[in-house]
């Protein structure tokens, strides 16, 4: 579903990404762990299009197309997710009214009409109550006061909603309390289907004992220096990045 | 549909969709301004003596005047007052009975501009009926709705009609709250305002429908100087709309127009206006400007006042609705939006004048500033002495697209009474990068990102709108500022 070949990028002149190759598969979690800087919301970045990144070299292929080619928002439409590690408010807009925008113009590029609102307000009530979510924060304003942890939740909850076939979580656990964490990780869960894929950056093993990841990477300086199943997650925990940097000095 | 609900329908395009004219055979009076001109106009509609009198007093006192030049945040070319034209009215009769008697090239011009002058009954599911008076150049084309009103007590017409069948209303209500010595453009309107409407709610009841007026400036090189007369009586109640646009013209238009409303005890006026003038090309060519003086006054206690503005259009805007709040526990509101893009100039705001007792005040101001645009905000909050009580809550936001345009704020807070309390917050932000990729990440479009995040910061005052009259401003904003970012 998605091929990363080489990939480099960086901002101002400045390389960041340094040759990434990742294959993730439909159906798959891919966990991508790796120090402070090491790259992995620039990798979510490039991937999702923010335009202040440049790509110096390499490819990335989402579903056969040319992902590197789409615009950001034509990414999304094509099925691409990006859980915000810092999600941004929207003053005035409600989440709903923010939803059903994102919908309709992701139909429209589908060749499809506009959402029954019948149809929009049973998938809303479904989905806020896959994420425990209140009705009054569904109705607030995109992010607007929202605690940090009520942040993320609103991130998976339109994850949720959107159904995209690729989600990039980043970060998504942290600044959430242990019973939200629970909830986010549940509710990827429900969301793992054999057609979609995960990839979740994230710097702890906790959510990785809820979201079983089929395979763990870990990203230093702006490489994949290791890559293994979900013992490498615990090892990581137990020891440290050190040892992994040194292995990558050796190598 | 219900006459005028439509009244700025199809917008999705980024080109002003208003800037076809109308060709129409129309009597209009020689170019240039002096006593003759205005005697011509009074006799053109033939007015009784007192007004001609009223007229040509502001004729003179205007002739010493100077243009508002200096303090405003504006800058335009002299203007020629004796390079316009004063009087143009569609040559066929205009008084009509039914609509039979319009032309029907006039009749398709409001057509197009999706005001529907027939008088169609409520259909199920609509919201609400509007009655709607055109106004095409210098004069009222048609007034819908008249007679239903009129079983109520409520009148509703031109106010040239009202010169002649409400002499009484017009001579103690016309100039109370807005003199001709007021300003330069309130003294010119007094000696050529050409129609408008003229509005009067008895006591006790509560107006049934939307009352709107719709201007339409047609003939090039005319000036439009109308005039509206709202009065509530004791414990009436009147939502009034107000549009208005113009053809394309390369050369700029003169638009000076008076409202002026009063509010009696108990009585509430809202006034929405969606202004929508042919505000000027890409370079700053042509355009209108839009001189115009709004007034209310709460005259006695429990009277409110609140005046809603969308201005998108016009190529210099300077406005600012304005109430004195004389009565005691008088309420005055003024929620707007100002949106400036190309090289388009607004100076806009309010005056909340507390003279009475437990008076409030609230304003709300949103103004948005595109590509080469100045956007200020000019407001000032007045407590006299002896007003005890008085409180003004006043939110200045400014919204910054692009790193060309401007955007200003000029409060003036005066206070002579000690129990005052008045707050004022002012902000001033761009629109987000950040918040344009979060949309675009979930599939919308620049385009659309802009126009929910510029809905979304206006929301308060876009609330204050009937429901047919915001949904249309919303989709005015986003064609207002399209391709202004990215
Ligand atoms: N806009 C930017 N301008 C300059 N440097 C940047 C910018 N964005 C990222 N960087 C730099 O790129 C490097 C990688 O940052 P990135 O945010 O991708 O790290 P990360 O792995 O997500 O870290 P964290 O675990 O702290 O979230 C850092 O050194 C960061 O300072
Ligand atoms: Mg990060």
């Amino acid at each position: 579903m998605l091929q990363i070949k080489n990939l480099h990028a960086g901002i101002e002149g400045k390389e960041i990404l340094k040759g990434i190759n990742l294959d993730v598969k439909a159906g798959e979690v891919h966990a991508i762990m790796g120090p402070n800087g090491s790259g992995k919301s620039t990798l979510s970045s490039v991937l999702a299009g923010k335009e202040e990144y440049e790509v110096s070299e390499g490819e990335v292929k989402f579903k056969g197309k040319d992902l590197l080619e789409l615009s950001p928002e034509d990414r999304a439409r094509e099925g691409l997710f990006l859980a915000f590690q810092y999600p941004v408010e929207i003053p005035g807009v409600s989440n709903i009214n923010f939803l059903k925008t994102a919908i309709n113009e992701i139909r429209a590029y589908r060749g499809q009409g506009p959402m029954d609102a019948k149809e929009f307000l049973a998938k809303v009530k479904e989905k806020q109550a896959f994420v425990e979510m209140t009705g009054n924060l569904a109705n607030r304003s995109v992010n607007e006061g929202f605690s940090g942890g009520e942040k993320k939740r609103n991130e998976i909850f339109q994850l949720a909603m959107l159904e995209p076939v690729l989600a990039v979580l980043d970060e998504t656990d942290s600044g959430l309390d242990i019973d939200a964490l629970r909830i986010v990780a549940n509710g990827v869960n429900k969301l793992r289907s054999k057609d979609r894929a995960f990839v979740v950056i994230t710097h702890y093993q906790r959510l990785l004992d809820h979201i079983v990841p089929d395979v763990v990477h870990v990203l230093f300086d702006g490489k994949i220096v290791k890559s293994g199943g979900k013992e490498l997650a615990l090892e990581l925990e137990k020891k440290g990045y050190d040892w992994i940097k040194k292995e990558a000095a050796i190598a | 549909m219900a006459s005028g609900n439509d009244i700025l329908k199809e917008h999705i395009s980024s080109d002003y969709k208003y800037g076809f004219s109308s060709d129409i055979e129309m009597e209009t009076a020689p170019k240039g301004l002096n006593e003759d001109i205005v005697r011509f106009i009074s006799k053109k509609k033939n007015e009784p003596e007192w007004m001609l009198e009223s007229r040509l007093k502001a004729f003179r006192h205007w002739l010493t005047m100077e243009e508002p030049r200096h303090w405003p945040h504006l800058q335009f070319p002299k203007i020629d007052y004796q390079d316009i034209i004063y009087y143009a009215a569609p040559k066929k009769k205009t008084e009509v009975k039914s609509l039979d008697e319009v032309d029907p090239e006039l009749l398709a011009t409001f057509s197009k501009l999706g005001i529907s002058l027939e008088e169609q009954k409520r259909l199920v599911g609509m919201q609400s009926t509007i009655a709607v008076d055109a106004v095409f150049d210098s004069v009222s084309v048609k007034t819908t709705f008249r007679e239903t009103l009129l079983e109520k007590g409520i009148i509703f017409c031109s106010f040239s009609e009202a010169v002649h069948d409400h002499p009484e209303l017009i001579k103690k209500y016309m100039g109370s709250v807005v003199p001709y010595t007021d300003n330069y453009f309130a003294a010119l309107n007094a000696a050529v305002f050409s129609d408008g409407s003229f509005c009067y709610i008895p006591k006790g009841v509560r107006c049934p429908m939307e009352l709107s007026t719709y201007f339409r400036i047609n003939t090039a090189g005319t000036g439009q100087f109308e005039r509206t007369l709202i009065i509530a009586d004791e414990g009436a109640y009147v939502s009034y709309l107000e549009g208005c646009t113009a053809p394309q013209r390369d050369e700029n238009q003169l638009h000076a127009a008076v409202v002026e409303i009063i509010s009696h005890r108990n009585a509430e006026v809202k006034y929405s206006t969606v202004q929508n003038w042919y505000p000027g090309d890409k370079n700053g060519k042509g355009g209108v400007y839009n001189f115009v003086t709004k007034r209310g006054i709460c005259l006695e206690e429990n009277s409110k006042i609140s005046w809603t503005q969308v201005e998108t259009g016009s190529a210099i805007t300077w406005k600012y609705p304005s109430v004195i709040l004389k009565g005691d526990n008088a309420i005055g509101e003024f929620y707007s939006v100002a949106v400036t893009n190309n090289f388009q100039q607004a100076d806009t705001g309010t005056k909340m004048i507390h003279l009475g007792k437990n008076t409030r005040s609230t304003i709300v101001s949103k103004g948005i500033s595109a590509g080469k645009s100045n956007n200020s905000y000019r407001g000032l909050v007045r407590v006299a002495k002896g007003a005890s009580n008085a409180r003004n809550y006043s939110q200045c936001d400014s919204l910054l697209m692009g790193d060309k345009c401007g955007a200003h704020t000029f409060p003036y807070i005066e206070i002579k009474d000690k129990s005052a309390v008045v707050e004022h917050e002012a902000t001033t932000s761009k629109i987000g990068e950040d918040q344009i990729f979060y949309c675009k990440q979930r599939g919308i479009d620049t385009e659309k990102a802009v126009s929910l995040i510029v809905n979304g910061y206006c929301k308060e005052v876009l609330n204050q709108l009937p429901m047919e009259f915001a949904v249309e401003a919303q989709k005015l904003l986003a064609v207002s500022l399209e391709g202004s970012v990215g």
